[in-house]
């Protein structure tokens, strides 16, 4: 059994381990508020800021500005973490937000081999792929095979670049702007923009797609 | 640490596989797990190395067994037990059995908005970068038994400079509670083949980020 098959089946097989789970973090949380170190009101406000408020549609209209405007665009590149202040759903993005482009030349991937460092204030928090074996052990030496997982083949002539996060820096990839839309708004731009266009395992929607 | 949380070029893993329309939590046991790193984290009690490491430190067998979100349960319960914040008999028991201790700081629900950013760590310099991009350097071939950033795939290879991001927190050092000792931080690009050898994907480059001390003059 793949670890990934485990993952699955305690998510929605193994009710036993779920339960398992439930209890334990429950436990932990009961300890924890009783000895006086932290507010359940606050635990809830968390959970409700990133599964509401954070997330790859900040990134999205971040790309979509960066598509539009040429010195947002050159801001971006030159301190993301200043350029994207002013679309952070929290009151500041944090520091070391690297910005880095996709090109007919190069394509750029973010993965974290070490554990799971994601852009979080752009993106959100990772997704279970992201955070697993088989993404953190291939994209380093076999890039083009886990675009393949995800249906993504570069043309000939597209070299591939990772990058590891093994620091407190963090990176997001500008991807390329589908062609055919030229005079496009922002927001009807941002649609075409995924999440894992941001992180290099995909690519922009073409305008058929969102059609 | 050469744990089993050093993934980068393993093989056996099976492909990738993206899970569409992915909620933010599967479970709600989840996001309370998400939920109470990042209450206690506030405290500072620890610093974001230590909680890594706290991972890392799981035995392999439960590392890999375990979906992320219960690696990183299992981690806090290991940090509480450790600081002596609480008892294992206490979270057997699920309730308190002795008072708690005070804390520097505790995250109240109105707080939550301005501390959900992560914190800088760039620190001032204590003495100039060692190296300027475009320069050639080979990393180190080190194997601390605890924490480190430097990927095993990357250990003893020749690389090349090519950004310079300021001075950070030293995680080596951090992660085990002796302080920041600030170090340069440098973006080292690789080709493929010193990497993976020749059959390495052609043009492939991967860049790590690199603290100071992992480096050396090529």
């Amino acid at each position: 059994m793949t670890h990934n098959q485990e993952e699955h089946d305690d998510h929605h097989e193994h009710g036993s381990e779920l339960s398992e789970m439930q209890l334990r973090v429950r436990a932990l949380e009961t300890v924890l508020a009783e000895k006086g170190y932290i507010d359940p009101a606050a635990i809830d406000v968390i959970i409700e800021a990133y599964e509401t408020k954070v997330g790859p549609h900040i990134g999205a209209r971040v790309v979509a500005k960066a598509w539009s405007d040429p010195a947002f665009k050159a801001a971006l590149f030159e301190d993301a973490s200043k350029a994207v202040v002013a679309f952070g759903a929290l009151n500041r993005v944090g520091d070391h937000l690297i910005a880095v482009e996709n090109t007919p030349k190069l394509h750029n991937m973010i993965v974290c081999t070490l554990c799971s460092c994601y852009p979080w204030e752009v993106l959100g928090l990772p997704p279970v792929w992201y955070k697993s074996a088989p993404y953190r052990s291939r994209a380093v030496n076999d890039p083009r095979g886990v675009l393949a997982d995800f249906g993504v083949k570069l043309p000939t002539g597209t070299d591939i670049r990772v990058w590891d996060s093994t620091a407190e820096t963090r990176f997001m990839v500008l991807p390329m702007r589908p062609a055919g839309t030229e005079g496009w708004s922002e927001e009807k731009l941002a649609a075409l923009v995924t999440r894992d266009s941001m992180i290099g395992t995909g690519l922009a929607k073409q305008p058929s797609e969102i059609a | 640490m050469d744990g089993i949380h050093d993934m980068g070029g393993m093989h056996g893993f099976g492909k990738v596989e993206p899970e569409p329309n992915e909620p933010v939590f599967h479970a709600a046991w989840e996001g309370h797990c998400f939920a109470l790193n990042r209450a206690l984290g506030y405290a500072g009690l620890w610093t974001i190395d230590k909680s890594r490491a706290a991972r890392e430190e799981l035995p392999p067998d439960v590392y890999l067994s375990s979906s992320y979100y219960k690696k990183w349960e299992l981690g806090l319960e290991n940090l509480v037990v450790e600081l002596g914040l609480a008892g294992a008999d206490e979270i057997e028991a699920g309730h308190a059995l002795r008072p708690g201790k005070a804390l520097k700081r505790k995250l109240a629900a109105a707080e939550v908005p301005n501390t959900l950013t992560r914190g800088s760590f760039a620190r001032p310099a204590q003495a100039p970068a060692r190296f300027a991009p475009g320069d050639r350097v080979r990393t180190k071939n080190i194997h601390p038994a605890t924490h480190t950033r430097l990927p095993r795939y990357a250990r003893g290879r020749l690389g090349t400079v090519e950004a310079l991001r300021g001075c950070h927190v030293f995680p080596d050092t951090a992660a085990l509670g002796k302080g920041e000792h600030p170090q340069w931080l440098y973006t080292v690009l690789f080709d493929g083949r010193e990497l993976w050898g020749e059959a390495a994907e052609p043009a492939l480059k991967v860049s790590i980020e690199a603290f100071e001390p992992y480096l050396e003059p090529a």
